[in-house]
This record gives structure tokens, C-alpha cells and sequence, in this order.
């Protein structure tokens, strides 16, 4: 009996190796090809098309980088403030809101928490909200545009942190404080932020990456090219090929015949996912367990 | 009498600091979710940018009949619903199957790498994946045509001009990118399971076929049902990045392509018709709250102590 059973466990755990081994190469493949075609040789990729192993190597696309990096740079620039900004101003309206939802005694707090669960499932649309923040607000053509509109804050994060106040930080130690004579904000401040640092990270984290990888608010609150960020710039790229010859032509810049397109584009998508590549070990690592903390039933 | 008064001053020193810190949170919901949901009425207005949402003039249904004549209300209502139908299925049944076959394997390592590199996908911009979806399928370069099919002999296929392969090529893509991530909700349900039940188990006899047939998927029932809440809620909303970024905006391939999403980005942003695209998206709230009703009251039957309210 046994015998039989650790037969099966065994072909079990082949079939496993052999799934999981062959998914994990599709999840690589594409961008594998992302970069081998961008090192390649522009004219060898017109000819050959991208491959997977190029004969004909070369820097173009990188060294045309380079020369476009005054408006490359300074994409690269507005997608690092607004993702620092937005993180940490979503960190704090976060953690402060959820604060309060995690006192049980706070009267209207059930009421307050309804009303954000309410918002994770249902919406006016982008268009009643495209003209709150456009006419309203203004906010079109500036950094805000690209800040705030749903990304500062969402309805998950908030359950999740509030689900985390509860569970993990005992009660106990506040009331300790406060007799000690501490305000609210004290114990905020130096007792509840040093304690959630590991659900703060994680949210942090999603934050991040969501800010990094946003092109819908570019897409609706941004038409001036000063405040593109990068994957704003990568989608005009692929609306217009020629869309960096003809900023930089009008600017007195290159000529627009010479640009090594077939592989410039990748190129700077390759440079678009770098730093999401270099954050991805510690999110992976936070956002199995941010999920697994959210699953806490509240 | 006077100590009640003193614990209801306590009492509101106590309260206040936490509504002042909770104030900005809340003025963010008002105004990024609340303001637009009472602006659906805009989809009975005559719209005019100059008068505002709600000093715009009333035109009635206006706006839906405009929309219904346009002939690509059907299109956009059936490729969302199918989609969406298609994605759940897959989602739901790759990714407990993932789950699954990761539980399975022992090797710390390679377990992790195994979960690292699936879930990368899931991390990139769909403005990214284009340009990735673009490296296979574009027509001069793409490694489709240029590295398969011409090396084989065969016709090249123009992906971007071919509506009929897009059903196919955004199901794939959806999938990839998206299964990580399901595959995650569904492992941390899994590793919450008592292993008590696994030791009895294989004590009474039973291989581990049996195991997850009658341990693992019954105790993962509770997690699919709020997934798939989650997921009928959305039915009348589509990931606009997928439908807009992949298939490049193209026109030519709208008869698969064309979800209400895309249409009201289209209407709103570049047909500056703003009121169709409000009409679409308030048929798109309505059905939706419908549909979170529905679902959770259909919940509520089967299985009580599963619905989310």
C-alpha cells in the first residue's frame, strides 16, 4: 500500500517539475526577445526580424538612448518623483485612515468602513470622474494629474492595513501609553508605524509598482510632453514611431531618417522595466504575505 | 450628573484626533469615488464643459438612443461578457491548478524560483506587454512571422490587421500575464489548510490524488466563491490596458477587440463624445451593481456563511 502511494507521490512531483518548469520558461521567453532584439543590429532586424539569438549585435539603440536622453531622462525623471511622492503620501493618508478604522470603540467607524467597501465595488466611470478632476480640479498638465486620480489611494489597501491594526498590534500596548499620559497621535507616531512596518512595506511596495507602471492617467491628464512619464512616453512611442524624432527635430535636434526604430523602441522598454526588475525580488517576497495577511476576514 | 459630563469630554478628546487623521482618506474617497458616482447622471445630460456636470442641460435618453443606433453597442456588450465568461473559467481553473502543483513540490528552491519567475509577468505594464506582444506578432519584425513562419515557408499573417486570431492572442496574453497572481490568492488558501487533515488522510490510505480531490478543493471552496463574486461583479468591465494597448487601438480589429472600456476611452478621448461615453458607462455601473447583488444573493443560497453581505 504504501509502495503504491509513494509511486504516485512520485509521478506527482515529476508532472509537477516538468508544468511549473515549462511555465516558468513562458513567463521569460517574451522578454528574453524584448532584449536580444534590442542589442540587435538595426538593419540585421529589419531584414530578420527580432530573434532569439541575433547574429548581428550592436549598441544603436542604446547609444540613441543616450543622445535622447534630455527628454528619455526627463521621463525617466517625472516617473521617479511621481512614484516617490505618490507612495509616500499614500503610505501616510493610508495608515492614518486605517488607524481610526481599527478603533472599535470610534463611533461611525462600521458606517465609514461600509462606505470604503462600497467603493471597491462599484464606480461612476471614467467619465464623470475624468470631468471632476479636469474641470474641477485642474489637474490637467500637472504632476497631480499623474498622482492622484485613483492610484493615491484604494479600497483594499485600506481594508488590509485596518485588518493588520487589529490583528497584529496589541491593544494592550496602547492603552499602556495613553495612561502613560501619550496623545493619539504620539502613539501613531512612535507605536502603531514602527509596528505595521511589514504590511507598510508591502502596500508600499504595490504602491510603487502601480505608480511605476501607470499610463492611464498620462493617457487622460497629460497632453504636454515635458510631463510625460515613462511608460507614457513608451505608449506615444507606440502610437508614433517617430514621435522622439519629431520632439527633438522641433527642438533642432536629429535627423529622423537615421533613427534605429526597429530597435530603439525596445530598447527603452527594456530600460522602462529595469528598476521593476530590481524591486521584484523584495515585492515577491512582501506580496505573497500582503495577500496572505489581507485574507484575514474582518 | 458632573462625572458624566467629564467622561463625555474624555470621551470626545479621545475621538476627535481620530477623525482629524482619518479626514484626508476620506475626502479622497468622496472625491475620487463619491463625486463621480453621483456624476452618472451626466448620461442623461447634454453635456457642455463650460456648464459643468450638474449645469448641464437635461436631453433625456438622448444620449443611449445615440448609442444604440451606433451599431457597436452589441459588439462591445458581447465581447465583454465573453471575455470576461472566458477569463474566469481560465483564471480560475489554472490558477488552482498552478496552486496546486506548487504545494506539491518540496524543494524549497525550486519552489521558489518556480513562483518567482510565474509571477513576474504580473508585474509589468501593459503598455510593456504591447511592446512584447508586439516583438512576436509584428508584421516586418515580428519573431512570428520572421523567425516561424517564414523559415517554414508558410504566409506571413498580419496580426494587426486579422481580427479573427485577437480572441486567441488576448486570451494568451490575459493568462500570462495574469496567472501569477491568481496562482498566489489561491497557494495562500491552500497553505491555510490544516495539515491535520493530511496526516489523518494519509494515515486512513489515501494516495494524493485522493488528498487534494477531497481535502484541498473542498477547502478551497470558499476562496473561489469570493473570487468569482469578485469576478461576475466586473463582468460588464473590461482590463483596459489589454483591450487598448495590445491590439495597438486598432480599428481594423474592434469586431474582437472593441470592449465598453475601450469604446468609452475612444468616445470620450477621441471622438469627444462624451455624452455616448457617459450613456456606456452608466449602463456599465448599473448592470454592474446588478450583478454584485445578484451574485451575492445567489451566494447567500448555496452556501450561507460564503456571501460577502
Amino acid at each position: 500500500m504504501s509502495d503504491v502511494m509513494s509511486k504516485q507521490g512520485k509521478i506527482m512531483q515529476i508532472c509537477s517539475h516538468i508544468i511549473l518548469a515549462a511555465m516558468s520558461v513562458m513567463a521569460v521567453v517574451p522578454f528574453w526577445l524584448l532584449i536580444a532584439a534590442s542589442f540587435s543590429d538595426t538593419n540585421y532586424a529589419v531584414a530578420e526580424g527580432y530573434q532569439f539569438f541575433p547574429e548581428v549585435l550592436s549598441l544603436d539603440a542604446y547609444e540613441y538612448i543616450l543622445r535622447q536622453w534630455a527628454q528619455i531622462g526627463r521621463a525617466y525623471l517625472v516617473t521617479i518623483v511621481v512614484t516617490v511622492a505618490g507612495t509616500a503620501a499614500s503610505l501616510i493618508i493610508v495608515s492614518m485612515l486605517a488607524y481610526g478604522l481599527a478603533q472599535e470603540k470610534l463611533p461611525g467607524g462600521k458606517v465609514i468602513f461600509a462606505l470604503i467597501l462600497i467603493t471597491m465595488l462599484f464606480n461612476g466611470g471614467i467619465v464623470p470622474q475624468y470631468m471632476i478632476y479636469n474641470n474641477f480640479f485642474h489637474l490637467k498638465n500637472t504632476i497631480f494629474g499623474l498622482i492622484i486620480p485613483n492610484l493615491l489611494l484604494n479600497g483594499f489597501t485600506v481594508v488590509l492595513v485596518r485588518n493588520y491594526f487589529r490583528s497584529s498590534i496589541p491593544g494592550e500596548l496602547s492603552e499602556a501609553m495613553r495612561i502613560d499620559g501619550a496623545g493619539t497621535f504620539y502613539i501613531y507616531r512612535h507605536l502603531i508605524l514602527p509596528l505595521s512596518k511589514p504590511i507598510l512595506a508591502t502596500i508600499g511596495l504595490m504602491e510603487a509598482v502601480s505608480y511605476w507602471n501607470d499610463w492611464n492617467n498620462g493617457l487622460y491628464y497629460i497632453t504636454d510632453s515635458n510631463l510625460y512619464s515613462m511608460q507614457q512616453l513608451l505608449n506615444e512611442i507606440n502610437n508614433n514611431v517617430n514621435f522622439l524624432a519629431n520632439n527633438s527635430s522641433m527642438l533642432g535636434g536629429v535627423d529622423p531618417g537615421a533613427l534605429p526604430t526597429a530597435t530603439m523602441r525596445l530598447a527603452i522598454a527594456v530600460i522602462a522595466i529595469l528598476p521593476v526588475l530590481a524591486v521584484y525580488p523584495f515585492f515577491q517576497k512582501y506580496f505573497a504575505k500582503g495577500i496572505t495577511m489581507g485574507a484575514v476576514k474582518g | 450628573m458632573k462625572r458624566k459630563e467629564k467622561y463625555k469630554k474624555i470621551r470626545w478628546k479621545w475621538m476627535v484626533p481620530f477623525y482629524i487623521m482619518m479626514i484626508p482618506g476620506l475626502v479622497y474617497f468622496l472625491i475620487n469615488n463619491y463625486m463621480p458616482m453621483a456624476g452618472i447622471v451626466m448620461a442623461f445630460k447634454k453635456i457642455d464643459y463650460s456648464k459643468g456636470i450638474f449645469g448641464s442641460d437635461w436631453n433625456g435618453l438622448a444620449n443611449f438612443e445615440f448609442l444604440f443606433a451606433s451599431g457597436q453597442f452589441g459588439t462591445m456588450v458581447r465581447n465583454t461578457i465573453l471575455y470576461n465568461g472566458v477569463f474566469i473559467i481560465f483564471n480560475t481553473v489554472l490558477g488552482i491548478t498552478v496552486a496546486i502543483l506548487l504545494n506539491e513540490i518540496r524543494a524549497k528552491i525550486a519552489n521558489r524560483i518556480y513562483q518567482t519567475v510565474i509571477l513576474l509577468p504580473y508585474l509589468m505594464s501593459w503598455v510593456v506587454v504591447s511592446y512584447l506582444a508586439f516583438a512576436f506578432l509584428s508584421n516586418e519584425t515580428g519573431f512570428i512571422n520572421n523567425g516561424i513562419l517564414e523559415k517554414l515557408g508558410l504566409t506571413q499573417i498580419n496580426f494587426y490587421q486579422e481580427p479573427k486570431y485577437w480572441p486567441w492572442i488576448l486570451l494568451f496574453v490575459n493568462e500570462w500575464k495574469n496567472i501569477g497572481f491568481s496562482m498566489i490568492i489561491y497557494l495562500a488558501a491552500i497553505v491555510g489548510i490544516s495539515k491535520d487533515y493530511y496526516e489523518a488522510a494519509s494515515v486512513d490510505g489515501a494516495t494524493r490524488w485522493q488528498q487534494i480531490t477531497r481535502i484541498t478543493l473542498p477547502c478551497l471552496k470558499p476562496t473561489i466563491i469570493t473570487m468569482f463574486i469578485l469576478s461576475v461583479s466586473k463582468m460588464f468591465y473590461s482590463d483596459f490596458g489589454l483591450f487598448f494597448q495590445v491590439p495597438k487601438n486598432s480599428g481594423i480589429l474592434y469586431p474582437t477587440t472593441m470592449t465598453i472600456d475601450t469604446y468609452v476611452y475612444n468616445a470620450l478621448m477621441k471622438q469627444n463624445n462624451p455624452g455616448m461615453s457617459a450613456a456606456a458607462g452608466f449602463l456599465q455601473a448599473i448592470v454592474g451593481f446588478v450583478l454584485v447583488i445578484g451574485a451575492n444573493a445567489l451566494i447567500r443560497k448555496i452556501s450561507r456563511e460564503d456571501a460577502i453581505f
